[in-house]
């Protein structure tokens, strides 16, 4: 298992595996944003968690569909199923490198492009924080529409059309949390439920790709 | 010892049976040759002993994670290099003898490469090499020797007959005559009859 995450993050590094490609569209939407609704703070702040969440989740469906794709493409996969690694830990493997190469460079990142948000430095860590709980569910429900679109040309509109609406609990809890922390307010119940779609998110979705993939693979 | 033994298979592609009835048993140190015209479902029953796809009816048994399963793709990842490639495969497939089989195969000069500057016949060469890594007994080849030059097929024969020798048993889809002491199996009469087109491999694939 740790073969595959070394791997994973090694052609995520090399020479187009698109690291730092989620970072990059990240920044891009909140430089561009400023520009958009112009730069009043007035403007800008009660937007700054939306923002930066829809540009979270915009950034990781941007590299998910090479999650399962490129292995389908070179018989990696196939090779994979008759491994002695079961899918499902491959998928979790996979969805995890995902994460390590999209969410963390985000999450790095985040309070930098907050900044051209007008984010007060008090959202900060409410910002962090949904982010870190939130963004591990995006990497593993895009590795479940990637299992279930793999082999399908042209699988990406499929992909989101699949995937944004299972977004739709994180952006909700996480633009929440920001836009609490920023009043001032308690982000405790938003953190929870942030907590707990992840947490089953990462405990169902493993067993449910897996078997997207086995019926793709015949 | 039986390593592998397939009764009454029949094996369907795209809903449609290819192949049905067919039998056959492997014991160690044995190879099989499956043959048969295009289409005729070589690749189908390959893919279905590899555990890859369910068989729509009759059983095949064998170990669990027995075999290892090379076919058209050779699952390469053009950026990392040769002994990256398969060092991958040999910790994924719990570490079989990496440089062993890079010499085995001819590709010392090439370890260092980068897999995307190999040619087709060097890339087919590492992917008969991840076999040597497996360490798996049983071995369900599809057209192995596709794109290898004549001295790399005698290379690959000699592989198969060690691996034969040392008690292993391999599958075989090819048209060439690799010079194998191996049964041959022709699927031809085997296809499957036009009326059992009625018989559709399941009412929904998808949910079988």
């Amino acid at each position: 298992m740790i073969a595959l995450l070394r791997r994973d993050l090694r052609l995520a590094i090399r020479a187009g595996g698109g690291f730092g490609l989620g970072v990059a569209f990240f920044l891009i939407l909140c430089a561009l944003v400023p520009f958009g609704v112009g730069p009043d703070t007035a403007a800008l702040q009660p937007i700054a968690p939306g923002i930066l969440w829809l540009g979270a989740l915009l950034a990781c469906l941007l590299s998910l569909d090479r999650i399962f794709a490129l292995d389908h493409e070179d018989g990696s996969l196939d090779l994979l199923a008759t491994s002695p690694l079961p899918l499902e830990g491959a998928v979790a493997i996979k969805a995890l490198a995902h994460w390590i190469t999209t969410g963390l460079p985000l999450i790095v990142a985040a309070p930098l492009f907050g900044i051209l948000l007008h984010l007060p430095g008090a959202a900060v860590p409410a910002l962090l924080a949904s982010l870190l709980l939130g963004t591990p569910a995006l990497s593993m429900l895009g590795a479940f529409g990637a299992a279930v679109t793999v082999g399908l040309r042209r699988g990406g509109l499929l992909l989101s059309l699949l995937v944004l609406p299972l977004y739709i609990p994180t952006l909700i809890f996480g633009t929440e949390m920001i836009r609490r922390g920023q009043e001032g307010g308690d982000t405790g119940t938003p953190l929870l439920f942030l907590a707990g779609i992840t947490a089953g998110v990462l405990a169902v979705i493993p067993f449910a790709a897996a078997a997207a993939l086995r019926v793709n693979l015949r | 010892m039986t390593l592998l033994a397939v009764q009454d298979l029949a094996v369907a592609r795209g809903g449609l049976r290819t192949v049905e009835g067919v039998s056959f048993a492997l014991d160690a140190g044995q190879a099989l040759i499956l043959r048969g015209p295009n289409g005729i479902g070589k690749t189908t029953l390959l893919r279905a002993v590899a555990g890859l796809q369910p068989p729509v009816a009759g059983r095949i048994e064998m170990a669990d994670d027995a075999v290892a399963y090379a076919a058209h793709a050779d699952g390469l990842k053009g950026a990392l290099t040769v002994t990256e490639n398969l060092a991958f495969w040999a910790q994924i497939f719990g570490g079989g003898d990496v440089a062993g089989a890079i010499a085995a195969m001819d590709l010392t000069g090439l370890a260092h490469r980068p897999a995307a500057a190999l040619s087709a016949g060097q890339k087919r060469r590492l992917g008969l090499a991840r076999l040597m890594v497996a360490r798996r007994p049983l071995w369900v080849l599809d057209e192995p020797t596709v794109s290898l030059d004549a001295a790399s097929v005698a290379r690959f024969a000699a592989m198969v007959r060690g691996h034969l020798a040392q008690g292993g048993a391999a599958l075989i889809a090819t048209h060439i005559d690799l010079g194998l002491d191996a049964g041959v199996l022709d699927l031809t009469p085997y296809r499957a009859r036009a009326d059992s087109t009625a018989r559709p491999a399941g009412f929904n694939e998808a949910f079988a």
